[in-house]
């Protein structure tokens, strides 16, 4: 494992005969923010669905804090509970706020009973986090898109994953709640050291809360390096074409 | 004619009024057979129904689409076909008739109707809760999964979500069965302080010529129905006002 967190070597992924996903070699280090650029299509938010184990590779094994997983050798439930996703589009449950911020944790009672008086504490915390403190009893159905969005980043933070994944969590959003999220994003990395993957179209965000940045393109990572490198003296022309702004999509 | 029909209307309306308000005991045995037979049936088959439901709108297996088939088609089924089924498996010299085990019920018991009612209730739930769950954001299944659920709490919060829908595949299993007549008279026999329900009783006194006790009995078996059925959404509360 070399110290990382994660380690991918050879991993694909295949619907249906095409292939969407080819990873040769990608490593993510514990306590980083790693962002992955890329054009719709390019396969981002499948690498985030088989580094959240919701699928499994087609081909070759992701590591993952010691273990190896992949196709016959599923993870157990304990660890794949130090991940977490907030997708593109949340979804919430039919509850108030704080019952969908609640979620995870209640999953979570049986196997961690001491957590049980910790839940309500848990969950202000995290709503107080997001802004959305005064809002706990309202039906989650009935918030804006921006709210919704915090709410689903509060259900994971509650958690304190070792790992959170980020589909694309302010596309759509209005400028206010982008600095939002993107704030809590930053806090959630500099103050509890939580590894982050930050899937985004948006350059300029992976520029901002990004330490490392990936450039994915019809499946295959283009380029990997540094925030600083990746964005002033890319070695890919593709990448060089990508952080102009010219279309290689 | 016309005027005899709408006489025995009001007739029945005032003797419905009668009987509840007198306590009939008569009546009082019917309904609550009526409840007793068609409360458990509705039991099992929702015991049955809404996992075997929530299994068919969660999984993909072979021999899935021939079990919807088959589910479809018992959504469908005439009453007095179920009670026909019931009755011949049941007789004297049927499959189970003859077995004579303990566990077999026997023709013309509250047993039998039971059996012939979740028969009939049993598809519906089924149905109704599988289109309750595939009717779910689909998404929702891999969110549930991010957060670390396993397969059974993702199940549960799942029919959770789904709950209007599983709340109106049990109110159709119940409208199914309190409503029919067809499979109570045929394996129940609607015999007198045994097998008679409220249906059979309408059959019996309309045949008598009684209309106006078999009009009573019959706004008597919608206010239960209606009642019973503003009960369960009253039960759930405030999802109906969402």
């Amino acid at each position: 494992m070399n110290g990382y967190l994660y380690d991918l070597q050879g991993v694909t992924k295949e619907y249906e005969g095409r292939r969407v996903l080819n990873i040769a070699e990608l490593q993510v280090r514990r306590g980083e923010i790693l962002g992955l650029v890329g054009p719709s299509g390019a396969g981002k938010s499948t690498l985030l669905r088989l580094l959240n184990f919701l699928e499994e590779p087609t081909e070759g094994q992701v590591c993952f804090m010691q273990g190896t997983f992949g196709a016959g050798h599923p993870i157990p439930l304990s660890l794949l509970r130090k991940v977490t996703t907030v997708f593109q589009h949340p979804v919430l449950l039919n509850r108030t706020v704080w019952n969908n911020v609640a979620y995870g944790l209640r999953l979570r009672e049986r196997s961690w009973p001491w957590a049980k008086g910790g839940i309500r504490r848990c969950v202000d915390e995290a709503l107080q986090q997001v802004g959305l403190g005064h809002l706990p009893e309202q039906r989650a159905r009935t918030l804006s898109g921006g709210e919704a969005q915090r709410v689903a980043l509060a259900r994971a933070m509650a958690l304190e994953p070792e790992v959170l994944l980020l589909d694309e969590p302010t596309a759509n959003l209005d400028p206010y709640n982008v600095t939002l999220i993107e704030g809590i994003v930053r806090d959630l990395n500099c103050e509890q050291g939580t590894t982050i993957i930050l899937v985004t179209h948006n350059v300029f965000q992976a520029r901002r809360l990004a330490h490392r940045v990936g450039l994915l393109l019809d499946g295959f990572l283009v380029e990997l390096g540094d925030v600083e490198s990746f964005f002033q003296s890319p070695s890919d022309p593709r990448t060089q074409a990508f952080v102009k702004g010219e279309m290689v999509y | 004619m016309r005027e005899e029909i709408i006489s025995a209307i009001i007739q029945g309306l005032w003797q419905a009024l009668y009987l509840i308000w007198s306590g009939d005991s008569a009546l009082r045995e019917i309904v609550l057979l009526t409840f007793r037979v068609s409360g458990t049936a509705l039991l099992f088959s929702s015991l049955v129904g809404i996992p075997l439901g929530a299994i068919l709108g969660l999984s993909r297996f072979h021999g899935r689409r021939l079990m919807i088939s088959l589910l479809y088609t018992g959504m469908g089924f005439p009453p007095v076909v179920v009670g026909l089924f019931v009755y011949l498996m049941l007789s004297r010299s049927g499959p189970l008739g003859q077995l004579g085990y303990a566990w077999v019920p026997e023709l013309f018991t509250p047993s039998a109707m039971i059996v012939a009612q979740t028969i009939i209730s049993f598809p519906l739930v089924a149905g109704f809760t599988m289109a309750a769950v595939m009717g779910v954001d689909p998404f929702l299944r891999r969110q549930l999964r991010a957060l670390g659920a396993n397969p059974r709490q993702a199940a549960i919060t799942i029919l959770s979500e789904a709950r209007i829908g599983v709340v109106v595949s049990i109110i159709a299993g119940f409208g199914s069965i309190i409503s029919e007549v067809g499979a109570v008279m045929l394996v129940g026999g609607n015999i007198e302080g045994q097998t008679r329900v409220l249906t059979t009783a309408v059959v019996l006194e309309t045949r008598k010529g009684n209309f106006d006790l078999a009009i009573a009995l019959g706004i008597i078996l919608l206010i239960l129905s209606f009642v019973v059925n503003l009960a369960v959404l009253f039960l759930q509360g405030r999802t109906f006002n969402e």
